[in-house]
Parts: C-alpha cells; sequence; structure tokens
C-alpha cells in the first residue's frame, strides 16, 4: 500500500473515517488511506441543507462518495446532532484527496455521547488495524 | 467508508504482462482485470486522461489476445466468422468486427489486421480469449487450407495515445509514421524493437498501438516514456482507458456488449456488412433485426443535476424503468456526468427527458447523441 499519513490528534473508525473532537463538538471526515484508495473525487453527496435538524446515531450512513471509479458509502463513528456540513465540498470535493484532514472535512456533530469516541481506534491502532487487515 | 467496487490487493495467480515489475517501479495502484494483474492508475485517473487528451500518454494493454490465421482459406474462414468484410482489407491495413453466436449475440468485438494476401492477426479482449480462443479453432473445423495459433502469451502490446504521440514516435523509427492513415499499419523497428505500428487506438485521440515481441516489450516501454517525457508523455493505467473511451462512446465489451447485445442493438451497424456476399455466422439473426427493427438500441445520456451514473443503474421516464446503464462516469474532459445504456427505440431520441436511479433518487437527465467527445481534427 502507498504510505498514508494518520494523525496522531484523531480517532478513526474501522470505516476509515476519522473524528476530531474539540469540546462536545466532532468533526469527521475519511482518513488519507481512504481518500487514496478511492482516488480521485468528483462528487460527494452529503446532508447538505440538514443542519440543525438531523440527529445521527453512530454507525449511521450519512452519505455516499463518488471517485471517478467507484462508489462508497459513508459511516459516522459518533452519535450526535448535526452542527455544519462543509458545503465547500460540492464544488471542490478534490479537497477530499488533497486535504482529507483539512477543508476536505465533511461534517461537524454536537456529541450526544462522548464517551464513543474512546471506542474509536487511535493513530497506532487504525496504522496497525491498516497493516492487519491485510490493506 | 465502503466501497462498492473492491480495490483490494490483487489475489497472487492472477496473470501479469512483462511490464509488471516496471509499473510497480513507477507506483502503479495495480488490480484485477479480467483474470490480470494490471496497473489501474499511477498519477491519478484525472491527470492521466487530461495527458491524453492534451499530450499523450502511455497503455500496457499486453494482456490482450492475438491470434494469426494463415493460409489460402483464411480470408474464407474470416468471411464466414465475422459480419464486417475482411474481403476489403488491403495489406496493410485493419479493421473493428465482432464475433456473433447464431442469435446474433456478441462473443466479442475485436480488430482484423491484413498483414499480408492470406495472413491475417486478429486481436481479441483478454477477459474472452480463452473462450474466443475455442470459438476460432471451433469454427475452423472443416477448413483445411488454413492454420491458427494462438499467440497471445508471446505477443505484447503497447498504446502511445494522445494528439502528442507521432512526433514522440517518429525519433524512434525509420518508418514514415505520417503516410500510416488511420486503421492502418506498417511493419518497422522502434528503439530497435521489431514492431507492427498500427494507428489505432482506444481513447478518441490519434496514437499508436505497437505490437511486438514479449520479450521487447519493457524495453519499447522504457524508450517511449524517455522519449516522452520532454512532451508531458505519462504512463496511464485502466482507469484513464475507461474514461477515455466512454467519452468517445466507444462499446466496452462486457459492458455495452455481451452475449444478449448483437453489434447492431450497440450502434455498430457500420461495421455489420451483411451484402458481402458470404455467410457468416448470425446472419439470419442480424437479417431478421434490421428488418423488423432493433429491440433495443444502445444511448448516451447526460445527468442534468449533481451525481455521477454507474453502470446497472436503472434510466427512468416518467418514472417507470425503460432501461439500465452500462457504463457511467464523470467524463473529466467534458465535466459532464454521462453514461451509456440500453432502451426501446422509442425512448432512444436525444432530447428525450429521462431520470437516472441513483440509489433511489431519480436525478433528471437526457438521451444525448454518442459520441460525448470527438477531436478537432
Amino acid at each position: 500500500m502507498a504510505k498514508t499519513d494518520q494523525p496522531d490528534d484523531l480517532r478513526y473508525a474501522e470505516t476509515h473515517e476519522w473524528v476530531r473532537v474539540d469540546g462536545d463538538e466532532a468533526t469527521i471526515g475519511i482518513s488519507d488511506y481512504a481518500q487514496d484508495e478511492l482516488g480521485d473525487v468528483v462528487y460527494l453527496d452529503l446532508p447538505w441543507d440538514a443542519s440543525g435538524s438531523r440527529d445521527f446515531k453512530a454507525g449511521e450512513r450519512f452519505g455516499d462518495i463518488e471517485s471517478v471509479k467507484a462508489t462508497s458509502e459513508l459511516f459516522i463513528p459518533v452519535s450526535g446532532a448535526l452542527i455544519a456540513v462543509n458545503n465547500t465540498l460540492q464544488s471542490t470535493p478534490e479537497l477530499v484527496n488533497s486535504q482529507p484532514y483539512g477543508d476536505g472535512w465533511m461534517l461537524r456533530v454536537r456529541l450526544s455521547d462522548p464517551a464513543e469516541v474512546a471506542k474509536l481506534m487511535d493513530a497506532a491502532a487504525y496504522t496497525e488495524f491498516l497493516k492487519t487487515a491485510g490493506h | 467508508m465502503s466501497a462498492d467496487t473492491s480495490t483490494d490487493a490483487a489475489a497472487p495467480r492472477l496473470k501479469r504482462t512483462p511490464l509488471y515489475d516496471e509499473h510497480r517501479a513507477l507506483g502503479a495502484r495495480l488490480v484485477e482485470f479480467s483474470g490480470w494483474e494490471m496497473p489501474v492508475q499511477y498519477s491519478g485517473i484525472l491527470e492521466e486522461h487530461r495527458a491524453v487528451r492534451e499530450r499523450a500518454g502511455l497503455f500496457d494493454v499486453c494482456h490482450m489476445g492475438e491470434f494469426h490465421i494463415e493460409g489460402p482459406g483464411a480470408l474464407d474462414f474470416l468471411q464466414g466468422l465475422v459480419p464486417n468484410n475482411v474481403a476489403r482489407l488491403a495489406d496493410g491495413q485493419a479493421l473493428y468486427t465482432q464475433i456473433c453466436n447464431e442469435q446474433a449475440g456478441t462473443l466479442d468485438d475485436l480488430l482484423i489486421y491484413r498483414l499480408a494476401d492470406a495472413r491475417y492477426m486478429a486481436v481479441v479482449n483478454a477477459g474472452t480469449m480463452e473462450s474466443d480462443w475455442a470459438w476460432f479453432t471451433k469454427q475452423a473445423a472443416g477448413h483445411a487450407d488454413m492454420t491458427l495459433s494462438n499467440d497471445s502469451d508471446t505477443t505484447g502490446l503497447i498504446a502511445l495515445q494522445g494528439p502528442r504521440a507521432l512526433e514522440i514516435l517518429q525519433p524512434l523509427t525509420a518508418t514514415e509514421l505520417g503516410a500510416i492513415a488511420y486503421y492502418h499499419f506498417a511493419e518497422g523497428t522502434v528503439a530497435g524493437v521489431s514492431c507492427l505500428i498500427s494507428r489505432t487506438g482506444y481513447t478518441g485521440e490519434d496514437g499508436f498501438e505497437l505490437y511486438c515481441a514479449s520479450g521487447d516489450v519493457v524495453t519499447l516501454w522504457r524508450a517511449l516514456l524517455e522519449a516522452g517525457a520532454p512532451h508531458g508523455l505519462i504512463p496511464a493505467g485502466l482507469g484513464a482507458r475507461d474514461t477515455l473511451r466512454l467519452e468517445a462512446g466507444y462499446c466496452l465489451y462486457g459492458h455495452e456488449l455481451n452475449e444478449q447485445i448483437s453489434p447492431l442493438e450497440a450502434g455498430l451497424g457500420w461495421s455489420v456488412k451483411l451484402e458481402k456476399g458470404h455467410d457468416v455466422i448470425g446472419r439470419e439473426a442480424l437479417l431478421a433485426q434490421k428488418q423488423q427493427g432493433l429491440p433495443r438500441k444502445l444511448v448516451g445520456i447526460e445527468l442534468r443535476d449533481r451525481g455521477v451514473p454507474r453502470a446497472d443503474y436503472v434510466i427512468l421516464r416518467d418514472g417507470k424503468p425503460i432501461g439500465a446503464l452500462t457504463s457511467g462516469t464523470v467524463g473529466p474532459t467534458l465535466g459532464k456526468a454521462i453514461g451509456m445504456g440500453y432502451v426501446s427505440p422509442e425512448n432512444a431520441a436525444p432530447g428525450t427527458e429521462i431520470a437516472i436511479d441513483i440509489r433511489g433518487k431519480a436525478v433528471p437527465a437526457a438521451i444525448v447523441p454518442l459520441p460525448f467527445y470527438k477531436r478537432a481534427k
């Protein structure tokens, strides 16, 4: 596999989404490994207009991501109320490739069960997961 | 994230082309394709696609199959096997055609090269090579005055495609490339390697396909990459090959063509010559389709709203299913979401308003003419 980056300050799901916690808020995106596997991202179907009106449960599908070659589903690793969606991805989906942990973020939620975060993998565990899962 | 399309590392039993180590060294992402471990991309599908449209790209297509048909009976055999008219070929000329079953279903699409009088080469798809070979040998029974050989394992094939292909290739060969017309070829030497230099391709751009001995493929590949680098040539994988051919409206076997689809339905009637004065397998069924009308036609579609059409998505008209897509993508050159699929003739007129069912959502679309992309000449 290509060398990918797994920042230490994030938590990771087995479905390759990351979570960055700031107080009772969490930002969600997909990992460097995930964007590398997908290749050029051309379109995202996210809950663009649903801020403030949607509650997600951990593991729920929150959208789809389309690369030139494939379609994938996106799953939210934590439960929470949607605060913001990264609307810049509507016009520049390639940010997911170029800055998966930065401007390529997807959702921000207010955590309804902060204890869920601890169940996710830290960077070391996720890096090991990528190796042992045969990736 | 969970991918619908597996991009897992290829299983060890897959076949590899002579360029496998080159692909690894170039950092290619390798995937399974028709039983082969092939590069799907190097630097990225969009970048490789753009390079082929604007400059040039180099493709490993060694997985394709090559059969030689030789002897006084070769032409008669081929005329009975393929619907196009092989008799019209001059030495140094190639044609596109299909092999059909008795029901006019397409067993494969292929190129036939006339190497010389009574010497032909057929170039078939990798995924159907074995079944094609079985079909060729079965149909050859009773043709005593010709021989068949399957040279797929000893023949290499590299495609150099893009507007700068000629200027990249010319310094490597004494053969006058400008004199080779589209769908013609010459035998010559490229970078010291004996090649059949064919002005053909699968990208919608000008370019060449170079056939050589398997043992010479690495030499040829390296020489082309080196000579092309100053012109912006980069290696390109199957991912870009697919987006390029789709924009150009070319059929891909297993998608637009299969054993249930006739070449007439696929819009390939220009290559079906039933008046050629020779019986051919599938002739009755093809004639019947011509006389009674086609049950369905291949069409191009374009989304009117955001989304990405994919193979197998259902085509809707007034909320009712009227067909399904066989291919789809976002066309990198066009910047539009495009696809191909089959609908009945009454739904096939360009401009017809339709929708594509994308995971339960009816996304507005329209029937558009094929091809989506045609290069400026």
